[in-house]
C-alpha cells in the first residue's frame, strides 16, 4: 500500500528532495514524500484482502486526517 | 484536617523518557505521583494522569500510532470518557491526537530539524484545570524538544479549544497552536515540557504554574468526592 501526505498539507520533506533535485539540474514542479508498507497475507480472494488491508490501513497503517492511502494487491 | 495529596498517575510505555521528570514535578508540587506500566489494562484508583514525552515504542510509523493501542491508553480514554483529567506532554499530545482524546494530529517540524530550546507561549484560557494558576494573556517560558511539534488542526476546530500558543514559533504549527483541550476542557496536550520547567534553577519555573494546577484541581476532585 501507499500512503501519501494528503493533498494541500505542507510537505518540507517533500519540498527538500524538490529543491535538491532542481540543485541537481532536473526541473521538478513539485515533489511529495509518502511510504511504501508491503503486506504478506492470505485470503480467500483479492476482494477480501483488500477489505482487510483497507482496515487496517483506517485503524492504523495511515492517519485519513493527514494522508491518503492506496491499496495495490500483488500475486 | 491536612489537605489530601491527589493521585496523579504517570503512564510509562518502552521509550517514555519524561516519566522520571513529570513524577519528580508531581511529587515536588505535593501530589502523590503514581507510576502507571503501559501493560496495566486498569488504572489504579487516580485523581489525574499525565502522558509524558519520549519515544513510546521508538515513534515507529507515526509518533503515537502504536503508543494509542497500549492497554494503558485504552485505559486513559476510558478514564476521560468518565471526566478523569489527562494531560498529554509532547509525545503524550501525540498520542492522545491518535488516540482521538484530542482532535488534529502533529507532523515533522517545517524545519526538518529537530528543536530544543526554550520558547515562550502565550496562555489563551485560564478557566481550565490545567491553567487555572495562570492569567490569560500570560507568557510563560518553557523547553521544547521534538522533531515532529507541527501542530495540524482539523478543519473545524473550535477556537476555544486552543489553549497555548507560541510566540515564537519553533516548528511551523497552524495559528501558533502549542496546546489544546478537548470540547469538554478535561484533556489538554502540549507539545512544550511543563515538567522539565519545575524550579528556576533549571532556567524557568513556569512549568509548576501548569503542573500545581492539575495538582490542585486534581486534589478539589478529592475533596468534593469525601
Amino acid at each position: 500500500m501507499l500512503v501519501r501526505p494528503k493533498a494541500g498539507i505542507l510537505d518540507p520533506q517533500g519540498e527538500a528532495v524538490g529543491s535538491a533535485l532542481g540543485h541537481l539540474g532536473f526541473d521538478v514542479r513539485d515533489a511529495r514524500v509518502g511510504k511504501v508498507i508491503d503486506l504478506e497475507l492470505e485470503a480467500a480472494d483479492e476482494a477480501a484482502a483488500r477489505a482487510e488491508v483497507e482496515q487496517m490501513c483506517e485503524r492504523l497503517l495511515a492517519n485519513p486526517l493527514i494522508e491518503s492511502y492506496e491499496v495495490e494487491i500483488v500475486g | 484536617m491536612a489537605s489530601p495529596q491527589p493521585r496523579v498517575g504517570v503512564i510509562t510505555y518502552p521509550g517514555s523518557q519524561d516519566d522520571r521528570d513529570a513524577l519528580w514535578a508531581i511529587a515536588a508540587l505535593d501530589g502523590e505521583a503514581v507510576p502507571v506500566w503501559h501493560e496495566a489494562r486498569e488504572l489504579p484508583d487516580l485523581d489525574a494522569v499525565v502522558v509524558p514525552g519520549g519515544f513510546s515504542y521508538g515513534d515507529h510509523l507515526r509518533c503515537g500510532a502504536i503508543a494509542r493501542f497500549s492497554p494503558a491508553t485504552a485505559a486513559v480514554c476510558e478514564f476521560a470518557a468518565a471526566g478523569g483529567l489527562v494531560l498529554g506532554i509532547c509525545n503524550g499530545f501525540q498520542i492522545l491526537c491518535e488516540a482521538g482524546l484530542l482532535p488534529g494530529a502533529l507532523l515533522r517540524n517545517a524545519s526538518l530539524r529537530f528543536v530544543c530550546r526554550d520558547v515562550s507561549v502565550r496562555v489563551e484560557r485560564d478557566d481550565l484545570p490545567f491553567t487555572r494558576r495562570c492569567s490569560a494573556g500570560q507568557t510563560l517560558v518553557l523547553p521544547v524538544k521534538h522533531g515532529d511539534g507541527r501542530y495540524l488542526p482539523p478543519p473545524d476546530l473550535d477556537p476555544g479549544q486552543v489553549v497555548l500558543r507560541y510566540l515564537d514559533n519553533p516548528n511551523g504549527s497552524v495559528e501558533d497552536i502549542a496546546g489544546v483541550c478537548n470540547e469538554a476542557g478535561n484533556v489538554l496536550g502540549l507539545m512544550p515540557h511543563p515538567e522539565h520547567a519545575v524550579d528556576a534553577l533549571l532556567g524557568s519555573d513556569d512549568g509548576a504554574l501548569l503542573l500545581a494546577s492539575l495538582v490542585d484541581a486534581a486534589r478539589d476532585r478529592v475533596l468534593a468526592a469525601i
